[in-house]
């Protein structure tokens, strides 16, 4: 790692791209997809050296530091662990993925539909491997820029309103988050003398409660409005609803990840104590979202929102397993991210397809479809068993782990989350029979053609990763092993140790939260 | 001789074949995808026969082999692994299903062959086949939990078969979702398991199960409540019996092979396998047996007036899983699995029998339209014959030996109740022989009551290839209760075969009953059987018109003909309390109300609000969004920039 900059390579390797393409002709639609398919691509595969060269400790690994800012300690400070890396696999596969699918789906502005994907991709990844929180914090936001342009400029109908709607929820957690990072950076310069933004600095450094509990309150906005958490949810299904097949996948994807990996990177090592007390609410609200975001998800007419609310209902499981905050529970929850990331992806890019053809996503418009289309009833099937965890795919594994390890923390949660896969069953099922069996009523279904070898081609990785995940997860579950276990134990220590007193005068300094507000909202 | 290393072949020489037909089965000729199909089954056979030879060649006490390829899942003190087992228990189930399903897939040949979508038929009936011997051979509950939602997948997706009738594609998602519900229950049974035991390997618990677990403390009752749930779903039990009925959708030798030989005894192999902690649990015991006597009549009065001859099979399978589980709840699991061989044997052969009976009617499946294929299908007749015999429980034919050891253990057991459970069997023996044989006088007897002459002239017996997988049936449902003679010299073979897994220190002493209590019970038990072919031989054969004229009286007669003809209305119960509750209050509460009503008016409230108050509203309004984000998020980082290095940092 001294003499290779990988993981800088891997994150701004997109961005290079997206350059390159700007200084490319906007009428040569075949070289700008190809070349934006050759970026996602080649990011994949110099991403694949970082899960072989990665050593199974919970140690930092990649780590690049370099000064940045240095009038308030702002470093260029990058690195993975066992969390942070499955999320820039999962990123870039994604990606390289959506470079493929959106081939003929984009009607207009292509090259800035491309530059905005791959300006995407490295605000992404540079989010998961950012050690410093101004970086991160810059990378947060780059990310929210292209991700409102997917939608607002090349979605639906009612893109507008939706783009909206993710703006402003996502901009307001941002902002109580970014309130919270700068006290907390006045915090640790005015006790420990040394004002720093490393991360990893701030872990497992126990505050008083009540500055704890309100620092938590303040991140646990941001993230949960990210998952979404319910009641924090309503932005996504209007955005999924309204967002490009590419903008889908990215969404459900990875975008949605960013709030789980927040608690995993920042709720849990750096508010031990408040995440302790909390655990149980949060909890409860995840299992209200399990069993909420099915039921809705069943009533459905359009298979985009019902693979949106089944988001609500999956995340539900990883944000559980989170705050249930033992290994199992905490490695199910990452590997349900993942899952997550590959099960649902494939459904949006199964009902891209079907929207490509019929440019409807009208569960009733649909109706027998698999009989002109064998392979792709075979993909959705596989991808909806996969939804709905089935033993011997990847859903099941993670959805396991994360109910025996919530099992150990409370038999009653637990329980009421295993109805998800009940309800899961039921709206996948229900869903699949009404767009795939049946005899063919809807005339404009007769010409439909089944899945082109581009179309196989991208759903190929996915289908290998939720057959590998499912039968033979060790791969993935031995490198995060490590880091899991850690953040455990750390958390244990830290609770069983009782957390400082209120000083006697307070050092909170004066946050500006009106000139935040006044700054976010232009 | 092959060693007992290689049962790994066992199950996965189907998923091969499986693999096979499902990549490239619809672009080979059809002679390969029999070739795959019933060449991996075949030998996949012949393995487990070589398995169970060396298992036999063991000593009895030391009769079991462990096999593990590799740590499946493994996290923190959590670790499971692929591994499969073999031990006497294993081995039966083992035998069961690679034989009889060995025989289901000859008959395929014929019965399907004339199908579009053979390779996809075969592809799953061959992955079934890989589940259930998963779920049999398993050496842990997780490897058990993969065979057990595998064979409902399979079970989903060939009921479903025909996916262009509605009908076919509702009954497997009822299907898929009732087991998800006994799956339920089988997921939140494991967690208990693994957090007292802190494992879920079979050796783990089993042995010391009686020290970790109070006897009759409530986690061990919780746990075995739990898992029963999961084996209602998968065996058709009530509460959760009703998609069974539905699931004759499937081509018909599905329903023999998953929904009466094979995957709906699922639910009697784990309760058995699970044996030592049930045993620790009496409320759970009286639970099974209750439910399964209860399941054992109401069934059974269920398929007294269906007229779809594959709905009055499937009711007795219901009707018949529910002997296996009384037997399990008063604790003679050898009985239990005694009865699920010769229920392989019997309702395989019937339901492959009542196949090769549609078959030749071009289809056809009421038995209104049937009658007379006495001379037109001989062989047909004649298994079929002797298959229901065996079902209503006639000496020698092999239903009489298991059903009668059943109903002996019932009266002799130490489950609370057990003489009320004994008399529901005994009543439900009555019955069964009464809509058997009725059954069989309107298929096989009196004159061909089709109305299309082209169904009358074309009724035919069935190819080889169907009627030789029917006659060794029939053989194996005349004989296969010899293996549990109680009069053979050195006792019950089966008995001693299977004891050794059912041993265990909680495990109750049983009473053994004196010769004359056993013939006599046995007498009474024939003579119920036998009144109830008297009668249906009565009203449908000797004097049809009364049985027709007693469906037209008024009165209690005929109220209780239409309730059991409306199956209790049991369908419409759930509906009513279940299904469109959770419709309506998901659209209307949850989603119209909660979600567009109160969160999203109060996100659009404060949108609204802070956008009036805002004079770019105008501009979003006109499309240039694009600066609006940019200004925004440009705003918030020049802002942390601009505040923390004003602010001196350092």
């Amino acid at each position: 790692m001294e003499t290779m900059p990988l993981l800088s390579m891997v994150i701004f390797l997109p961005l290079a791209g997206a350059a390159l393409l700007l200084l490319m002709d906007r009428e040569n639609e075949g070289l700008l997809r190809g070349a934006a398919l050759a970026v996602t691509v080649l990011d994949f595969f110099i991403s694949l050296p970082l899960y072989f060269g990665f050593q199974s400790t919970h140690e930092m690994q990649f780590v690049e530091k370099r000064p940045w800012i240095e009038a308030f300690g702002a470093n260029y400070y990058v690195g993975i662990d066992g969390i942070s890396l499955f999320m820039v696999l999962l990123t870039t596969l994604t990606c390289a993925v959506c470079a493929a699918a959106i081939w003929n789906a984009v009607d207009k502005h292509l090259k800035e539909f491309l530059i905005s994907m791959l300006v995407l991709e490295t605000g992404m990844i540079g989010v998961f491997c950012a050690l410093d929180f101004f970086l991160f914090y810059v990378f947060w936001e780059v990310m929210l820029i292209p991700m409102y342009f997917l939608i607002g400029v090349w979605g639906g109908p009612r893109r507008v309103y939706a783009a909206v709607k993710f703006f402003l929820y996502t901009m307001s957690g941002s902002v109580l988050m970014l309130v919270a990072i700068i006290w907390l950076y006045y915090n640790h310069g005015q006790t420990t003398g040394e004002y720093t933004l490393d991360i990893l600095k701030y872990h497992w450094v126990a505050l008083e409660p009540a500055a704890q509990l309100w620092l938590f309150m303040a991140f646990f906005l941001a993230f949960a409005i990210k998952v979404p958490m319910f009641p924090f949810h309503t932005w996504l299904p209007d955005a999924h609803v309204e967002a490009p097949t590419a903008g889908s996948v990215i969404l459900a994807g990875i975008l949605l990840k960013m709030g789980t990996y927040g608690f995993l990177r920042f709720s849990l090592p750096m508010f031990p104590h408040a995440t302790d007390a909390l655990a149980w609410a949060i909890c409860a609200l995840s299992v209200v979202g399990i069993i909420y975001g099915a039921l809705v998800a069943m009533v459905q007419d359009d298979v985009k929102k019902l693979v949106a609310y089944s988001s609500v209902s999956h995340l539900g499981f990883v944000t559980l397993g989170i705050f249930a905050l033992n290994t199992q529970a905490i490695e199910g929850g990452i590997l349900q991210m993942i899952n997550h990331g590959l099960s649902t992806g494939a459904l949006f890019l199964i009902v891209g397809v079907l929207y490509e053809r019929r440019h409807t996503r009208l569960i009733s418009e649909y109706g027998g479809v698999t009989a002109r289309m064998p392979i792709f009833a075979a993909v959705f099937m596989i991808a909806t068993l996969s939804s709905i965890g089935l033993p011997g795919l990847n859903g099941f594994v993670g959805e396991f782990l994360v109910l025996v390890g919530a099992f150990q923390y409370s038999p009653v949660l637990t329980a009421l989350a295993a109805t998800g896969v009940i309800w899961a069953a039921v709206y996948m099922l229900w869903m699949y029979q009404r767009v795939m069996f049946g005899k063919i009523t809807n005339p404009k279904n007769e010409t439909l053609t089944d899945l082109n070898p581009r179309e196989i081609a991208y759903f190929a990785p996915i289908i290998a990763f939720i057959f590998l995940i499912g039968v033979y997860p060790a791969p993935f579950l031995s490198k995060m092993e490590p880091s899991v276990t850690h953040l455990v134990e750390q958390s244990k220590i830290a609770v069983s140790q009782p957390p400082p007193a209120p000083p006697a005068v307070s050092t909170l300094p004066h946050t500006p939260l009106s000139g935040a507000k006044a700054g976010g909202q232009g | 001789m092959w060693g007992l290393e290689h049962i790994w072949w066992v199950p996965v020489l189907p998923l091969l074949g499986a693999i096979a037909n499902g990549v490239a089965g619809f672009r080979v000729p059809k002679g390969l995808v029999t070739f795959f199909a019933v060449g991996s089954t075949g030998l996949s056979f012949l393995v487990a026969l070589a398995a169970f030879a060396n298992l036999l060649s063991m000593d009895p006490s030391v009769r079991a082999y462990e096999s593990v390829l590799f740590t499946w899942i493994s996290s923190g003190a959590f670790t499971v692994e692929a591994g499969l087992q073999i031990d006497p228990l294993s081995a039966v189930f083992m035998l069961i299903v690679t034989g009889v399903g060995f025989l289901i897939h000859v008959y395929s040949v014929g019965y399907m062959g004339h199908e579009k979508a053979y390779s996809r038929y075969f592809a799953y009936l061959n992955l079934f086949m890989f589940s259930m011997l998963m779920l049999v051979m398993g050496n842990n509950f997780l490897v058990m939990f993969i065979g057990w939602e595998g064979v409902g997948l399979c079970s989903y997706l060939l009921i479903g078969y025909y996916y262009e009738k509605d009908s076919a594609s509702d009954a497997g998602k009822k299907a898929f979702v009732m087991n998800r519900v006994g799956d339920f229950g089988f997921l939140l049974a494991m967690m208990w398991i693994f957090t007292i035991f802190g494992s879920l390997d079979y050796t783990q618990v089993f042995p010391v199960a009686a020290d970790k677990l109070v006897y009759g403390g409530m986690a061990v009752t919780g746990i075995t409540l739990l898992l029963f749930l999961g084996a209602t779903g998968k065996s058709a039990q009530i509460p959760l019996y009703t998609w069974l009925p539905d699931a004759m959708e499937g081509p018909t030798p599905v329903s023999a092979l998953i929904h009466a030989a094979t995957m709906v005894t699922a639910g009697v192999y784990m309760v058995a396998r699970c044996a030592a902690l049930f045993n620790l649990a009496p409320a759970s015991m009286v639970t099974v047996a209750l439910i399964g006597a209860v399941t054992a009549i109401f069934a059974a009065t269920m398929g007294l007036y269906q007229n779809d001859i594959k709905r009055v099979l499937a009711y007795s399978t219901v009707s018949q899983l529910g002997y296996m589980f009384l037997a399990c709840g008063v604790g003679a699991y050898v009985a239990a699995v005694f009865h699920v061989m010769t229920h392989a044997f019997f309702k395989a052969c019937l339901f492959l029998g009542s196949g090769s009976v549609i078959h030749g009617m071009s289809g056809e499946q009421d038995m209104r339209q049937m009658g007379g294929l006495k001379e037109k299908m001989p062989v047909t007749h004649m298994t079929f014959l002797i298959s229901t015999l065996a079902i209503a429980g006639i000496p020698i034919f092999a239903g009489f030996f298991s059903k009668d050891e059943i109903l002996l253990s019932a009266f002799m057991g130490h489950t609370p109740g057990h003489l009320f459970y004994w008399t529901l069997a005994t009543l439900a023996a009555a019955v069964t022989a009464f809509y058997m044989f009725r059954l069989y006088y309107m298929t096989f007897a009196g004159t061909l009551r089709a109305e299309d002459h082209h169904v009358r002239d074309h009724a035919h017996e069935s190819p080889p290839v169907m009627t030789v997988p029917l006659v060794i049936l029939a053989a194996l449902a005349t004989v296969g209760g010899f293996l549990g003679l109680p009069l053979i010299e050195g006792g019950h073979a089966l008995r001693e075969f299977l004891n050794p897994v059912f041993t265990f220190p909680s495990a109750p002493e049983h009473a053994h009953p004196s010769a004359t209590m056993e013939l006599t019970l046995m007498a009474f038990s024939v003579g119920v059987a036998l009144l109830g072919i008297y009668t249906a031989r009565y009203y449908y054969f000797v004097k049809p018109e009364a049985a027709e004229e007693m469906a037209r009286r008024e009165g209690f007669i005929k109220s209780a003909y239409t309730l059991l003809r409306n199956k209790y209305y049991i369908d419409e119960l759930y509906g009513a309390l279940f299904v469109r509750p959770a419709v309506d209050v998901s659209r209307e509460l949850l989603w119209k109300l909660v979600d567009v009503r109160l969160i999203d008016g109060f996100v659009n409230f404060v949108a609204d609000a802070s956008l009036a108050a805002s004079s770019s509203a105008r501009r979003m309004q006109t499309g240039l969004v694009r600066q609006y984000a940019l200004v925004m998020t440009l705003g918030a980082v020049a802002l942390v920039w601009v505040w923390i290095a004003m602010s001196g940092g350092r």
